[in-house]
């Protein structure tokens, strides 16, 4: 037998290629959930590996806050042009226009839940069947569980307690007319692993994942980008500081980290010694300990 | 460095939670706003130490009733290699759950309680990884500070055990002395029991062979998807994408392609902007054959020089897994691999008491039974048996009022 070297990173990789492809294989309708952070750009990679020379059977769907980081939208569109793929875009704003979902108030209002209306909007508009996105399951308990095929009924509810069994490698897309799939292929990958493989395979990313400065202010003890999208009052004093951000997000929930790490190798190290885990920088899990189960459940992704 | 899966059985009360929570802890792999919410939680040891069990917890129902109800996974990684949990829980009506654990695993634990020792739910446990064919053992004896960390105890359960081991020909089977509530031999080898010469189960799980590929020379790759680009420059391109299940593929091996039993020679091996010369188990590749033969997603490429077997009917084992029992009388879609055709339960020929081993003739299948079946298939379908290769040995059935997947398939024999 030859031998050959297939470590973990390959491993986790070909994984999520085999579960594109049955994408592909089992759905009339999918669509690949791209957000412009970094789990849904690594997603964009696997399909290239997945299924170049040929072009992507999905779209790639980006649900709009309009509270977005420039950087992001940036990043999206020049990417979108590189790949040649088709980008459909849902725009939260819309949904508020018109009357289907409400603006938050307050001082901590976010765009972050109405996300949810116009994603279950978007997906009944295209009729798709399957979402690809780019969760994991080490990133929450309530993730922890969940299949990489994920039924949620047609009001976008995911049932804990219905779910199908999942065996070895096979994966069970039958659905019913108005039902979806989510369909995560990096389930089993860690932040860590998204990283090192964004380092193997030199995936740019967009620039707010390294270090700048920004002006900032500090809210429920953590730093939040000061931008137009945040209600601010007199009490929010803005200070300059050097961030980077974790995760990306609306701009009105997604935190940043004090940090001087310019590099994808500053990043790892910074990561592998941090004691705040990733979603720790969201705060929309920080409503209570059940946050995450309660928005899934309602649709969210 | 690589992976290695594992699934932990053991019931409510044998601290299976505690010791999972142990591992992710002692290995500094619980992040510092986890823990506040761990030391914020209301939920205490009774000695006022945090209760690790909370960390794989996930759902608010189990946290209400504090058991586990489905299967959680967790991940951990050490400078030596990967790790994926699969927590399932133990107690008799989610067999279920702990086959689907048990399914992707390539090492169990199971645990035994020092103080009550090898019990019916050892048995079912045991069986279920003999039936999944899980090739690596740990039994873990916990609680062994509440039994004076005494070796007379310890010993007696591994004689016990060893006579289960051989009865469901467990053939790597490895005893530790654990307290996943104290942290005694989880990752460091205890002060308390100098009589056990062994390893830590950590240090023992970083070190044993995982065997994460199916060494098996069986060449398999059933097609997943067929890639046509029908471009101006890329007008004649056909490549076939599927992850190879077993064997390797190498450039001009001779190939067959059933269900037709066409044959053809393996012309290209890409991998993205890779042109490999050999596809090994495990990977996602393209392959390109020098004939040009009808192939759609269902069919699978193999070694022309070692071919699967063919039948409509198979002897299987079969666990269920639906509240609504096994209907003889209905068809079910059977999903094995990307392949996916009617089937039918044509017999039961028994079912297995996992609580005593015994078979027993049945005429009814309801959840979580497990047993032997004839299964008939509208289309034959290419397989070989699950002891033989797993990943090509196994599938699902799938409820086609529901779309539920209603049970787990272990091909056993063709049927003549």
């Amino acid at each position: 037998m030859s031998t050959y070297n297939f470590d973990y990173l390959d491993e986790l990789e070909a994984e999520a290629i085999h579960i594109l492809r049955e994408v592909a294989g089992q759905f009339e309708k999918p669509a690949l959930l791209f957000s412009g952070g970094k789990d849904s750009i690594t997603l964009v990679r696997l399909a290239e590996k997945a299924f170049r020379p040929g072009k992507f059977p999905f779209p790639l769907v980006h649900i709009d806050t309009g509270h977005n980081f420039e950087e992001t939208i940036t990043y999206r569109d020049q990417m979108v042009e590189r790949i040649g793929e088709k980008l459909i875009i849902g725009s939260v704003q819309e949904s508020i226009d018109q009357g289907k979902a409400v603006e938050q108030t307050g001082k901590n209002a976010s765009r972050n839940a109405l996300q949810t209306v116009t994603l279950l909007d978007t997906i009944a508009k295209h009729q798709f069947d399957a979402c690809i996105g780019g969760a994991r399951r080490d990133e929450e308990k309530a993730r922890a569980k969940e299949r990489i095929f994920s039924v949620r009924d047609e009001f976008g509810q995911w049932d804990p307690k219905r779910q199908r069994p999942e065996l070895w490698n096979i994966y069970n897309g039958k659905i019913h007319k108005g039902e979806n799939i989510r369909v995560f292929p990096i389930s089993n990958w860690t932040e860590l692993d998204v990283w090192n493989y964004i380092r193997r395979e030199k995936i740019d990313l967009p620039s707010i994942y390294f270090s700048h400065e920004r002006d900032c202010i500090t809210r429920n003890g953590q730093l939040m980008a000061a931008s137009p999208f945040l209600n601010m009052d007199d009490e929010d004093v803005v200070e300059r500081k050097q961030v980077r951000f974790r995760t990306v997000g609306d701009m009105s929930c997604t935190a940043a980290v004090e940090s001087d790490a310019t590099l994808i190798d500053d990043i790892i190290s910074e990561i592998s010694a941090s004691k705040i885990s990733e979603r720790g920088a969201r705060m929309d899990d920080k409503v209570s300990e059940a946050a995450m189960e309660d928005r899934k459940k309602g649709g969210y992704f | 460095m690589n992976i290695l899966k594992f699934f932990t059985a053991g019931s409510v009360d044998d601290g299976k939670s505690t010791l999972i929570g142990r591992l992710l802890y002692d290995t500094d792999s619980i992040l510092a706003d986890q823990l506040e919410a761990l030391q914020s939680s209301n939920r205490k040891n009774d000695d006022g130490t945090i209760d690790l069990a909370i960390l794989t917890d996930g759902l608010r129902a189990e946290r209400e009733q504090g058991i586990t109800i489905d299967v959680a996974y967790k991940y951990f990684q050490t400078e030596k290699r990967k790790f994926i949990i699969a927590d399932t829980p133990g107690h008799i009506q989610y067999t279920r759950n702990m086959v689907t654990g048990a399914s992707t695993a390539n090492l169990a634990i199971i645990l035994i309680d020092a103080r009550n020792g090898v019990v019916e739910q050892t048995i079912r446990h045991s069986y279920i990884v003999s039936l999944l064919g899980i090739k690596h053992v740990v039994v873990c004896i916990n609680k062994m500070d509440m039994v004076d960390y005494s070796e007379t105890v310890y010993s007696a359960i591994i004689e016990k055990y060893k006579v289960l081991a051989q009865q469901l020909k467990l053939a790597d089977v490895t005893y530790i002395p654990v307290s996943a509530l104290k942290g005694d031999n989880i990752v460091q080898n205890s002060g308390n029991m100098d009589w056990y010469e062994g390893e830590s189960l950590l240090h023992f799980l970083e070190k044993v062979d995982t065997d994460n590929l199916d060494k098996s020379q069986l060449a398999r790759m059933p097609v997943q998807w067929v890639i046509r680009p029908q471009t101006e420059e890329l007008h004649d391109y056909r490549g076939y994408a599927g992850r190879v299940l077993s064997g390797t593929f190498n450039l001009n091996d001779k190939v067959t392609v059933l269900p037709s039993g066409a044959s053809s020679t393996v012309e290209k091996i890409e991998f993205f902007d890779q042109t490999p010369d050999a596809a090994h188990a495990g990977q996602s590749v393209i392959i390109h054959l020098k004939d040009d033969v009808d192939i759609s997603r269902g069919d699978t490429i193999v070694n022309a020089s070692a071919l699967p077997q063919e039948s409509k009917l198979i002897e299987a084992d079969l666990c269920w897994m639906d509240g609504r029992a096994l209907d003889t009388s209905i068809m079910y879609n059977i999903q094995h691999n990307s392949k996916i055709t009617r089937c039918k339960i044509s017999e039961i020929l028994h079912k297995v008491d996992i609580n005593t081993l015994e078979k027993h003739a049945a005429d009814e299948f309801k959840l979580n039974d497990i047993g032997r079946v004839i299964i008939k298939t509208a289309d034959a379908l290419a397989f070989d048996l699950y002891d033989d290769n797993r990943a090509n040995g196994s599938a699902i059935l799938v409820d086609t009022r529901t779309n539920l997947t209603v049970g787990a398939l272990m091909f056993r024999a063709a049927v003549e």
